[in-house]
């Protein structure tokens, strides 16, 4: 794959296109992806009937829109200390971590997940509506270091299995001993017959469970997905939608590009401190986050549950007592495993501490909102 | 899915019977997915014809219900506020208003069973 500009198609369908028409999905159209939305409640489907099979079994998500860019070479590691946020060199070979790109002002690229696959090779996976533009900005971005960058989206078809009997669920089709690995680690395997098969134990469901990437043919991810569903029937098994998909990463304050990340919000009012590591070697966007932590924040992302009859939708605005407006939603939806109304939102400092009244405006109302801590939802240990 | 012949129907997946009940279609509740939220107005509500008279959520998305036909309202299903999925489960029996009529010449434009039948097996594709 050469290094020459990349640009984006006009609708994008995954290999598993067809597949998910034939099972009767509804499909829209997701930062330029034709996708399943849901799947009919006569298997199963639903948003919220997915969302439930994922906290309580297991359900499968074709995830194929997502993008992939492998860094190798001698400087490969110095290119991804350069180009993210997080701290790559703690890696060891096998190992993920949740990281981000961000531009000279501190603001997003993209999230990413950076996988160490080797001794000098690294893979970002990151969003479907950002694929282009993340892979011109590494290219450019690490032209003066030792490494090779490959665009890899479109050979990967990426089938997420996700809940507590994913893990189960996999271990009947792959000769890896999926026990051994540790979340955020990364473990190569027969799968389906298929050789060397990368499959991480990462997801975006707030769940246990393994991402797996298969050659992108029509005909191999048929027959995978196909697999994977008949293997997981003892388990209760659902194919899962992007609705269910993005309530379930709500659920789990998992950010999502585009809402609470972005190009005009920085690390810090994201809350990603923790995935920010200042003290490794210099990294882009790093001085103007310096600059902004000592000048303090002028708005949070914080959790909402909604008091009053009413769901916060993305792009409400939130209210004070006075009707002013303070900061607005960035994700809101009725949250089906916690049976509540509850939404994301960047509101200034003094409205964050939990506990706090707000107001969202719905449809020219005012309708009561809480702050409550975050993530609205944490896996349960297991036993 | 059969579509009873005893009400008229609108393009915006809303039915109407003759003596004023008005609900949505068992397209329009598959269209949405899971609903969560009915916003009705209250009784003694005017609403006009192809105006928004409520809101309908399901968990993906806001949408406006559209008024058959203009007239006020008598009557509100309160049952929805609390149990919003009965329009998933038969949204052909699941009211949520009863109007009086103003204009019954009104419903002489909107679609029969069978004329909306095949006007959503064409949206389908």
């Amino acid at each position: 794959m050469s290094a020459a500009e990349v640009t984006t198609p006009l609708v994008r369908k995954t290999a598993l296109n067809a597949v998910h028409r034939q099972m009767g999905a509804k499909m829209v159209e997701f930062s330029d992806w034709e996708m399943p939305v849901e799947y009919p409640a006569s298997i199963g489907g639903g948003i919220v009937s997915e969302h439930m099979a994922v906290r309580n079994a297991v359900g499968i998500f074709d995830v194929s829109h997502m993008g992939d860019i492998r860094l190798a070479g001698r400087e490969a590691l110095a290119a991804v200390q350069h180009i993210s946020m997080n701290d790559a060199s703690r890696l060891a070979i096998g190992q993920a971590q949740y990281s981000a790109l961000l531009y000279t002002n501190g603001t997003f690229v993209d999230d990413v997940i950076v996988h160490r696959l080797g001794e000098e090779e690294y893979l970002l996976v990151i969003n479907a509506g950002t694929r282009e533009k993340d892979f011109n900005w590494v290219r450019d971005n690490t032209r003066n270091f030792d490494c090779q960058i490959e665009h890899l989206s479109d050979e990967f078809t990426q089938i997420a299995i996700q809940g507590p009997k994913a893990v189960e669920l996999l271990q009947k089709l792959t000769d890896a001993d999926l026990k051994a690995v540790k979340f955020y680690w990364v473990t190569r395997g027969t799968v389906c017959g298929l050789n060397k098969v990368l499959m991480g134990r990462t997801g975006y469901t707030a769940e246990d469970g393994f991402e797996i990437y298969i050659p992108s043919d029509e005909k191999t991810s048929a027959r995978v997905w196909y697999k994977i569903l008949d293997a997981g029937k003892e388990f209760g098994v659902v194919p899962c939608g992007l609705g269910s998909r993005n309530t379930l990463r709500l659920e789990g304050k998992l950010p999502l590009y585009g809402h609470e990340i972005s190009d005009t919000i920085n690390v810090w009012e994201a809350g990603l401190d923790r995935f920010c590591k200042l003290e490794k070697p210099d990294f882009i966007g790093r001085s103007a986050l310096d600059k902004a932590r000592a000048g303090g924040l002028k708005k949070t992302l914080v959790g909402l549950e909604m008091v009053g009859r009413g769901i916060a939708r993305d792009g409400y605005k939130v209210l004070d007592g006075g009707g002013n407006t303070i900061g607005y939603v960035t994700s809101g939806s009725p949250a089906p495993f916690l049976k509540k109304n509850i939404a994301l939102a960047y509101v200034p400092p003094e409205h964050a501490p939990v506990g706090s009244s707000v107001n969202v405006e719905i449809r020219g109302q005012a309708v009561q909102a809480q702050v409550i801590p975050t993530p609205f939802y944490k896996r349960p240990k297991k036993s | 899915m059969g579509y009873p012949d005893d009400r008229k129907y609108t393009k915006e997946h809303e039915w109407i019977t003759a003596d004023g009940t008005v609900g949505i279609t068992h397209y329009a509740q598959d269209s949405l997915g899971d609903i969560v939220f009915v916003e009705l107005p209250k009784v003694g509500t005017e609403i006009r014809a192809k105006k928004p008279f409520g809101t309908i959520e399901s968990v993906k998305a806001v949408s406006d219900l559209n008024a058959p036909a203009s007239g006020t309202v008598t009557a509100v299903n309160e049952e929805l506020t609390t149990d919003p999925e009965k329009v998933n489960k038969d949204a052909h029996s699941a009211w949520m208003l009863k109007i009086k009529i103003k204009d019954p010449a009104e419903m002489n434009s909107l679609l029969s069973a069978a004329d909306y039948e095949k006007f959503v097996s064409e949206e389908k594709h």
